[in-house]
């Protein structure tokens, strides 16, 4: 589809003003943090002196500008520099741990879908009841959780007390063995290869972060379902339908639904981008090798490589994010066009 | 009594959900107000003698690792906490829709300048950006406030000209421009006061999405200075504490701060349904 | 199902070997959580961070090193008296000027490369020449010059002394003085990397009894036994697996559950617990040559003013700082006798909480109400200096000194100390090796090192300091250390709170721990039965 192809470049061209700002911003952001990354890593004894020869090596004593291009001129060759922290080129680093991270985002933008579908329809069908009400207790309650908070109790609980969840403490278990890396999401892979024993594994290690996350999306996409269904059911063809006899679970899910879906898809892609920067604490208490955890622990050691990596690829697939999501709303709704 | 009155009467009779956030609202506004006065013990004093015991009659929410009074401390940080929220949310809203409006109002070149400055905040992960301003410009109350206000604006950046723009050419407008008023006397006059009721309604869930966003800041060590009473702050401290059984330190604070966000985000429920004009029958 | 359990099914679909070996292979495997892992597997390079000193001393091997001792209550630590062979067998003076090295003939790096006495030289001219801190650390030990190492045949090694330094024999047995292989290396150097850095930092190049398996930066290294190690005896280990926890909620749970075997550098508050518990082992060695302090930036008025000093010295909560911060796992040092009968360090300071002295004392110096100061902690260690800061500013607040605290980044906290314009802070510093004079050299010596971060400068101690460095007779070393420490407690350019632990929890079928002076684990010495 040689339009749809246009479409897509043009919007990507459109993109690229925004990820040049993001490039700047975030450059003069980490040169304005204030670990000195040379005093770091001049390890535990440097004097002033070899302070300033590692400044030197890490050619943080040229000016900004000169850096600015320096770096530039690297992102140009799809180098992102190397982390201070993990000594490992950044790219790799991220390469390597992103698919931790969506794989974790995925699975608990998937669990949150799985309530709040229902639990939004069934409160859009009766609104003002109890089911209603109680969708919004439950969802607000939700989002109004601290996730680290939440993480924190769930690990106490079932892994501490209760002793059903693994421990918490990565993708896998410490006699699992990782999976051939096909796609680099564990579950994806080992189901591949036939690894049912290593897919067990890295499901139960992914339950209660995906829990923790997934209650946090709860919220946006319950309230989007409910709203939507709520607007779609008041709405001519729904009454047409229904006073043409249609029973009431075809009216609710093959004319409603279906059309209440379109709002909830782009708040889907809002909250998958959200929840994919959000879970850095997540990651953080739940010691998931991700690219959220890396990011924090790199800004605490003003180690600026990986926190700009981070955020560019962030940036970056923000904007796929939306242009997907643009595409898939005109397969679901051929009357929408895409606009460029 | 006026229609409004009515009809809220109306909508809070109806639904007791909202009912219950408005007193909670006021809870915590009073909380604010005369927290410092009702609160049993001095947030600060410590006593290690007394430290990290369970709650009973003299320390409700019991002690911490200082021996500090809990229930003390949950009191005294609601004024911090509903500063940090209310100031970051008033800043991101005062300057996100007057974006808003202009771009609205409009269109053209100021619309598409304004939009990329929008886009370009969105395109960061917010959470991380508000963490790189706290860690660049240090961990103070104000660029707590300042980091959270940036990451809502584009909120209301977006939600503003969507409704300004939808109401460029309403009669009412239309009425305005035609007996000779300025442009920014009707931005003011007309404008402006249509696109309130649904910006309220932001406002009251971003509150609780300021408290979570100081709430993470603190976790991760970018939170106010101690010994300040946060309940961010204690949640994280209190953490530590978990998985050696004592549960009150994070408990009670994370209870709070749950409770508090829990109260905002009815309140936007509530308020929307207030302002609905198609519920308003 | 437990972790265990389901590692056992796991294992045994993956393997379809029998449960019997498997669980022999678990008793031969090591589990061991840390809250950050290294980020380099070469102590030389640019930032390696203090997990790689563990590394490096599993996997590379130095000339000499320390043998153990078992302590009072049981546990094991390594003796600084007690210097042995590692891939020397031995030495001795062949000079006033120099020391000969005889290498084993049958050592062999991990590659089946023999290890010659031009792997060591080339391994000394490193680090003498890469610069910051493995550089620094060699200079410790008068070990400076790349002129000074001389490979004299295979198996003989040369090192000419600039001076008669008593360090320059320890300062071998520390993590820094590794031997590499130097053609392997070699193969990877560049023209910007003479020294083979970059490709060292990420693969081993050791002759040392674990060799790397794998390793994801920021979440596992596995070690495996190199069976070939000839330096000393085999080690029972056969694999160790370190994972990153960052967590120490998470790794306390897991070694309290027994999902892992040992897990390291606890905060003292959950060692003391577990201890206490008696699921696990807990031991705890106070930390050598070490100290938590309360410092004074003796430039930053009125820390100028030495009554100041001392009324803050008077002024701290140092019981209620042992009791609620350190929870007793670390010895006091406060309350001691006036003047120093012992020459060692560190040892407690004459001072004790009393208030109506220091303000006594305030008064006198002019400040009857007070001042505003600012404590300044490393937010890296926040576990501790936090609430030790919070208990420091309510105390200073009953004498009129109304403090804030400010939370420096941990990236932040070497630059700050090297600017040294800190009023009041909380902090630790700690030497490798274990002598009164190497602290006082590092700390509180007027050439001004980073890490005397109060800029104290007392032309008389640094006297005492230089001559004890070099002292040959007993009794006037121990008069001059003596002398000063009871400078420091005079001057009290920092006020000692505790010499704190190193607390390590571990599954009770875990033996052999011992303590190390690097605050690493050395997995040699450890079996499980």
């Amino acid at each position: 589809m040689p339009v749809l192809v246009s479409l897509v470049l043009r919007r990507l061209l459109g993109a690229l003003p925004s990820i040049a700002a993001v490039v700047v911003v975030t450059f003069v952001l980490t040169r304005a943090l204030p670990g000195d990354p040379a005093a770091y890593f001049a390890g535990p004894a440097a004097d002033a002196q070899s302070v300033e020869e590692i400044r030197r090596k890490l050619g943080l004593d040229k000016p900004l500008p000169v850096q600015f291009l320096a770096y530039l001129g690297d992102l140009a060759q799809g180098e992102m520099g190397t982390s201070l922290i993990t000594g490992q080129p950044v790219s790799a680093d991220i390469l390597a741990r992103l698919p931790a991270s969506v794989e974790l985002t995925l699975c608990g933008l998937a669990l949150a879908l799985a309530v709040s579908l229902p639990l939004g329809v069934a409160a859009a069908t009766r609104p003002g009841s109890w089911v209603d009400h109680m969708a919004r207790v439950i969802s607000t309650a939700g989002v109004s959780l601290p996730v680290f908070f939440t993480g924190l109790l769930l690990v106490y609980i079932f892994y501490y007390l209760l002793g059903w969840a693994p421990a918490p403490m990565g993708r896998l278990d410490l006699f699992a063995s990782a999976p051939t890396t096909i796609t680099g999401f564990y579950l994806v892979d080992s189901l591949i290869t036939g690894q049912f024993a290593t897919f067990r594994a890295a499901a139960a290690q992914l339950v209660l972060p995906a829990l923790t996350l997934g209650l946090f999306a709860l919220a946006p996409l319950t309230r989007m379902t409910r709203a939507s269904m709520l607007g779609v059911l008041g709405s001519d063809f729904i009454r047409t339908a229904r006073a043409g006899g249609l029973s009431r679970g075809t009216v609710l899910v093959t004319y409603a639904l279906r059309n209440a879906l379109l709002p909830v898809v782009t708040t889907l892609g809002m909250v998958f981008s959200f929840l994919l920067g959000a879970n850095v604490l997540v990651e953080k208490v739940f010691a998931w090798p991700g690219i959220g955890s890396y990011a924090i622990e790199a800004l605490v050691a003003s180690d600026y490589a990986p926190v700009q990596g981070f955020i560019l690829t962030m940036a970056i697939m923000y904007v796929g994010l939306n242009l997907m999501i643009d595409i898939l709303y005109g397969l679901i709704d051929p009357r929408v066009r895409i606009e460029a | 009594m006026s229609p409004a009155l009515r009809h809220m009467r109306y909508v809070l009779a109806e639904n007791p959900v909202t009912a219950g956030a408005f007193v909670g609202f006021a809870l915590l506004i009073a909380l604010a107000l005369f927290g410092p006065m009702i609160a049993p013990f001095d947030p600060l004093a410590s006593d290690t003698d007394i430290a990290l015991q369970p709650p009973s009659l003299a320390h409700w929410f019991g002690t911490d690792h200082l021996g500090r009074d809990i229930l003390s401390r949950v009191i005294v940080a609601a004024r911090l906490d509903m500063q940090i929220a209310l100031a970051a949310v008033a800043l991101s809203f005062v300057f996100g829709s007057l974006l808003g409006v202009l771009a609205g109002w409009y269109g053209g070149g100021i619309d598409r300048a304004i939009g990329r400055v929008v886009d370009t905040i969105m395109a960061f992960p917010l959470f991380v950006l508000a963490m790189g301003i706290v860690a660049a410009l240090g961990n103070t109350v104000g660029n707590i406030i300042y980091a959270t206000a940036i990451i809502n604006l584009p909120f209301y950046a977006r939600m503003a000209r969507a409704e300004t723009n939808a109401r460029r050419d309403a009669g009412f407008v239309e009425a305005a421009r035609l007996s000779g008023n300025s442009d920014a006397r009707i931005l003011a006059a007309q404008v402006f006061p249509n696109i309130l009721p649904p910006m309220m309604v932001q406002v009251s869930l971003n509150l609780g999405y300021a408290i979570l966003n100081a709430a993470g800041l603190s976790f991760i060590g970018l939170g106010v200075r101690p010994p300040t009473p946060e309940w961010g702050i204690m949640v994280a401290e209190g953490a530590t504490y978990i998985v050696s059984g004592e549960w009150w330190i994070a408990l009670f604070p994370g209870l709070v701060l749950m409770a508090a966000v829990f109260c905002f985000n009815l309140l936007g429920d509530g308020l929307r349904d207030i302002i609905d004009p198609r519920r308003r029958t | 199902m437990n972790a265990m359990l389901r590692g056992l099914c796991l294992a045994t679909a993956l393997a379809t070997c029998a449960v019997p070996a498997l669980a022999q292979s678990r008793d031969e495997t090591l589990l061991v959580v840390v809250e950050s892992g290294t980020n380099s597997l070469d102590i030389h390079a640019v930032g390696a961070n203090p997990a790689s000193y563990g590394v490096v001393w599993n996997i590379y091997d130095r000339l000499l090193s320390y043998g153990t001792k078992t302590m009072p209550d049981g546990s094991l630590s390594y003796d600084h008296t007690n210097i042995k062979p590692e891939l020397a067998e031995s030495w001795k003076f062949t000079a006033d000027d120099e020391i000969t090295f005889y290498l084993r003939k049958d050592a062999k790096f991990h590659d089946g490369t023999p290890i010659t006495a031009k792997d060591v030289k080339w391994s000394f001219d490193r680090m003498v020449a890469v610069g910051g801190f493995p550089t620094f650390q060699m200079k410790a030990g008068s070990l400076e010059k790349p002129e000074q190492f001389i490979a004299v045949d295979d198996h003989t090694f040369r090192v000419k002394l600039l001076r008669k330094d008593k360090l320059t024999v320890p300062d071998l047995g520390v993590p820094v003085p590794i031997v590499l292989n130097s053609e392997l290396i070699k193969k990877h150097a560049t023209e910007k990397d003479p020294w083979g850095l970059e490709w060292s930092k990420l693969n081993d190049a050791g002759g040392g009894a674990y060799k790397v398996e794998s390793w994801k930066p920021g979440e596992q290294l596995v070690l495996a036994r190199y069976d070939d190690w000839k330096s000393g005896p085999l080690p029972k280990l056969k694999k160790v697996v370190i994972r990153d926890v960052p967590s120490a909620g998470n790794r306390r749970a897991l070694v309290e559950r027994g999902d892992v075997d040992l897990s390291f550098d606890l905060p003292p508050k959950d060692s003391q617990e577990l201890a206490k518990g008696g699921k696990v082992k807990v031991t705890g060695t106070p930390i050598e040559n070490s100290l938590w302090y309360t410092g004074m930036g003796v430039k930053q008025p009125p820390f100028d003013n030495v009554k100041v000093r001392q009324a803050v010295a008077y002024a701290l909560p140092y019981q209620k700082i042992m009791d609620a911060v350190v929870y007793g796992r670390a010895i006091p040092m406060f309350g001691g006798p006036a003047t120093p009968t012992k020459a060692v360090w560190p040892q407690p300071s004459p001072y004790n909480t009393d208030m109506a002295k220091a303000r006594k004392l305030l008064a006198e110096a002019g400040f009857p109400n007070g001042f505003e100061t600012v404590i300044h902690i490393n937010q890296g260690v926040a576990s501790l200096s936090e609430p030790m800061a919070t208990l420091v500013q309510e105390s200073l607040g009953q004498i009129g000194i109304k403090a804030t605290i400010n939370k420096v980044p941990g990236a932040n906290w070497r630059a700050a100390m090297l600017k040294k314009d800190m009023p009041l802070f909380i902090d630790t510093f700690a030497g490798w090796l274990n002598y009164p004079d190497y602290y006082f050299f590092w700390g509180y010596h007027g050439q001004n090192a980073v890490f005397n971060v109060m800029s104290y400068q007392n032309p008389e101690m640094d006297k005492l300091i230089d001559a004890s460095r070099f002292e040959t007779d007993a009794k006037k070393y121990e008069d001059q250390v003596k002398g000063f420490v009871k400078m420091a407690w005079d001057d009290v350019p920092r006020a000692p709170l505790f010499q704190y632990y190193l607390d390590a929890a571990m599954g009770k079928n875990v033996q052999g721990y011992t303590y190390w002076f690097h605050r690493a684990i050395d997995f040699r010495s450890i079996s499980k039965k």
